[in-house]
């Protein structure tokens, strides 16, 4: 008997329209965990770089975290891997909500999808019943009416439901995968699913999960239930308002958007408005918010209420999630929290990442205000910026127009456009639109996680450290109880919160290159354990002193599968899930060029010691000055495999001298 | 007179409806604590508590597994509170033909909630100490009653079975099997 996890994927190719039941290898469990890691493992055996993001070879995998259905709290994230049309690199959008641990309960870990349909097709499974069913009618249905129309089709209101909208349908390389409560926005999974012809995922489960050591396991989850009701009543003291919290419920909860609004960057990613915030616009922004949102909801087995659904007359009700709230309404240079609500509502309808899609339209406007866009492809633009951005919404998910090459994001609609808009193509990595933050002083350790992320997304490698220095009185209270750091390095994380700010130990030359190497490490490491799991970052990997660490979270592995988890076998696999990913990259293409953050994010560059820290941090994580992870790292990681095939396609040169 | 009459405990478990949210942590508790061995397996199906949920109409509402019921009513009520609109059978715990909900999923037969009574005694029951929204609000009070025989849960799965096949076919069929496992 498999435990935590049930031991079979679905396969499905839609151009056969066959579907199989198979059952997993237990052994990629013990190597690879499952969710991201065991996804991962499938694209590097499956889909080789030859193979077209839009091609019927191209496969999505939508997986359940080993974790997920389990009684661990928040223990519900869908990992969606398959590769992306707008980076061309690997795709691992993720979202929380209710998907997949109903796929569990219905006796699948995965789901396997290769092919393409020829009609739209959605598809069905109540546990041993998996159907491929018509999906004419849902053609250019909302995200939300798609799983709505099904859930009644089918009467099933329990069942669970996952859609693309038009977005999707009409394969925007940034279109999401939307269900009733949560999205999976990044590097346009919605467009894969599109091109596919799938339309939708509805589950149905009444299966047993069983977990191995069964008393244990409740306790330790009762533990993490409490500690987030604990700190959800008590923010850490000392600790600026929205990093005292666990989980992120105060998008929703909260109307004061100072933080934010004189923080980040408007527009295309340009302007800083450090007087923004006033008390006129905070009554406004109360006012709108208190009357648009109904009620604050969350996720599958968590108390967190980081979700609220928001009610606006004339627009379709929906559950919005952290920080789109403000994303439209920056990008537009809107001064009305009412025009974000309303957009997000009807972008997220037909299925479109909240933060590419405003950087997409922002990059339009400068380019129509610069006269590189003229009224010739914007015919009546109009002379509002909010009334502009429902019209290039339009113009984007349907693809008409000058919409058709805004739809593949900046980076592509630049290079399409030409005539000088490359230049306005300044907040991408990789392909990728960011977050628009624009700082002053180079931050070392944020610089190699920029530049190295593999998801090529801040926000699902960062955690665990503040920001920036804490007060001197501060420091002492924090670190008492940091019970978070991994065993042999407590001394070292503890005196870079202790030291940290004090008279030259600032950025950019402080702290030594090797503890930034470990506190990257240390981050992203912990993200990539929570993608495996199934866990929600926001009570693991992304706040400070998180209800998970790798102290509790080998645990939850052992007494949830039985396997004999420990610190060093959990910290080593997701290494080996890192590296994996790392060499499906560049196996895709990704070269070290490439591994940089946004051209502006820092005014204070320091090119040379940039370089120096991309090659330590290279050497630290066993990669060579190219970045590509070595021999001895890849046999160390039981990657054997990988290595024999990045030699043969010349990606790593057998005669190379090992970097130690 | 009321010599005849005893003193019991009785618990009800209070429902905040404003302050669920529809997360399940109330369903995944209950499973795992009527599970054999206890804790051992998750299924939300086998939960004797269930939460209705509609997020995008705001419907949350956690119904706690009554009695079991062998026709379902004619005239099903619905409600409308606070401008929210609750469907048929929402605000009912029965085990009922008319729905899947409070059914083993493998049986069919129809889930009760005990309170968690178990030996020694829970604090409070389960969906309540896994409920951190304190939308489940655990209260006991004593109240006098009349004895009466209470069925254990072997007569009332057997009385559920005769409800839907009648006694004929279950007399009928415990003899084959009881002939079957005697060969």
């Amino acid at each position: 008997m498999r435990y935590a996890e049930t031991g079979y994927y679905l396969e499905i190719d839609l151009s056969k329209g066959t579907i199989e039941r198979v059952e997993s290898d237990p052994q990629l469990t013990e190597l690879y965990l499952g969710g991201l890691g065991t996804n991962a493992k499938i694209i590097w055996d499956r889909v080789p770089p030859e193979i077209e993001p839009f091609s019927e070879d191209n496969l999505i995998i939508f997986s359940a975290g080993l974790l997920c259905g389990t009684p661990a709290p928040g223990a519900n994230r869908t990992m969606i891997t398959s590769i992306s049309p707008q980076t061309g690199l690997l795709a691992f959008s993720m979202m929380g909500g209710y998907f997949a641990p109903e796929l569990k309960y219905a006796g699948y870990d995965k789901i396997i999808i290769k092919g393409k349909s020829p009609t739209p097709v959605y598809l069905w499974i109540h546990n041993n019943q998996v159907e491929l069913r018509d999906a004419s009618h849902l053609k250019g249905k909302s995200t939300y009416d798609t799983i709505t129309t099904l859930k009644k089709e089918l009467d099933e209101p329990y069942a669970q439901g996952l859609a693309i909208g038009l977005a999707g349908e009409n394969r925007v390389y940034f279109a999401s995968i939307e269900t009733e409560t949560s999205s999976a926005s990044r590097l346009g999974l919605g467009a894969i699913m599109g091109d596919k012809n799938l339309k939708a995922i509805m589950v149905r489960g009444t299966k047993d999960l069983n977990i191995a050591e069964p008393l244990p396991f409740m306790e330790e989850s009762t533990k993490i239930l409490d500690y987030i009701n604990h700190r959800l009543e008590n923010p850490l003291p000392g600790i600026p308002g929205i990093l005292s919290m666990i989980g992120s419920p105060q998008e929703m909860a909260v109307h004061d958007e100072k933080w934010h609004t004189i923080s980040f960057a408007w527009g295309n990613a340009r302007y800083r408005r450090k007087d923004f915030w006033n008390d006129e616009i905070e009554e406004q922004w109360r006012e709108t918010m208190e009357n648009a949102r109904k009620k604050l909801i969350g996720c599958y087995n968590c108390p967190a209420k980081c979700h609220g659904i928001l009610e606006l007359p004339g627009f379709p009700t929906y559950v919005m999630k952290c920080f789109s709230k403000l994303t439209y309404v920056m990008a537009a240079m809107a001064d009305d929290l009412e025009f974000g609500i309303k957009i997000a509502s009807l972008a997220q309808s037909y299925g479109i990442d909240g933060y590419t899609a405003p950087q997409v339209m922002a990059f339009a406007v400068e380019l129509y205000d610069d006269g590189i866009l003229t009224d010739k492809e914007l015919p009546n633009f109009p002379k509002d910026n909010r009334e502009r951005f429902f019209y290039l919404l339009d113009m984007i998910v349907k693809r008409e127009g000058i919409g058709d090459i805004l739809a593949k994001g900046v980076y592509w609609a630049a290079r399409e456009i030409g005539k000088g808009a490359e230049k306005y193509d300044h907040n991408t990595i990789k392909k990728h639109e960011q977050i628009p933050i624009k700082l002053g002083m180079l931050n070392p350790i944020y610089y190699l996680m920029w530049s190295t992320g593999e998801k090529i997304n801040i926000t699902q490698i960062e955690g665990q450290i503040p920001q920036a220095p804490l007060k001197k009185e501060d420091r002492e209270e924090f670190v008492r109880d940091w019970v978070h750091i991994p065993t042999g390095k407590e001394e070292r994380f503890k005196n870079f919160i202790l030291e940290w700010g004090d008279e030259g130990k600032v950025f950019p030359f402080w702290p030594s290159i090797d503890l930034v190497c470990e506190l990257v490490e240390w981050q992203e490491i912990m993200h990539y354990i929570d993608d495996c799991l199934g866990l929600c970052a926001g009570l693991s990997s992304f706040p400070l002193k998180p209800a998970y660490h790798i102290h509790n979270l080998p645990l939850f592995v052992k007494y949830g599968t039985g396997l004999d988890f420990d610190e060093d076998k959990l910290w080593e696999a997701a290494t080996r899930v890192r590296t994996l990913i790392r060499a499906i990259n560049f196996r895709e293409g990704l070269r070290r060029e490439d591994e940089k953050p946004p051209e502006d994010h820092w005014k204070k560059r320091f090119p040379e010691y940039e370089a120096k820290l991309l090659e330590e941090y290279y050497k630290y994580r066993g990669w060579n000055k190219d970045g590509v992870p070595t021999k001895e790292t890849l046999y160390k990681l039981k990657l054997d495999y990988v290595y024999d095939e990045l030699v043969e396609r010349g990606i790593l040169k057998e005669s190379e001298e090992e970097t130690k | 007179m009321s010599s005849n009459k005893k003193t019991r405990i009785i618990k009800t478990i209070k429902v905040d409806i404003e302050k669920c949210i529809g997360c399940k942590s109330c369903e995944i508790a209950c499973a795992a604590f009527h599970a054999t061995p206890k804790y051992s397996s998750i299924n939300p199906a086998r939960s004797r508590i269930r939460v209705i949920r509609d997020e995008l109409r705001n419907v949350f509402l956690p119904i706690r597994a009554g009695a079991y019921t062998k026709s379902e009513c004619a005239g099903r009520p619905s409600y409308i509170i606070d401008g929210r609109e609750y469907g048929e059978c929402n605000f009912c715990n029965a085990s009922c033909p008319a729905r899947e909900l409070f059914k083993e999923p493998d049986s069919g037969l129809p889930l009760r909630c005990d309170m968690c009574e178990d030996d020694p005694d829970l604090e409070k029951p389960m969906c309540v100490q896994w409920c951190k929204l304190d939308a489940l609000i655990y209260e006991e009070r004593e109240e006098e009653y009349d004895e009466e025989v209470e069925l254990n849960e072997m007569e009332v799965a057997v009385e559920s079975l005769i409800d839907k096949y009648g006694i004929e076919k279950v007399i009928d069929s415990i003899a084959r099997i009881t002939k079957k496992t005697q060969k």
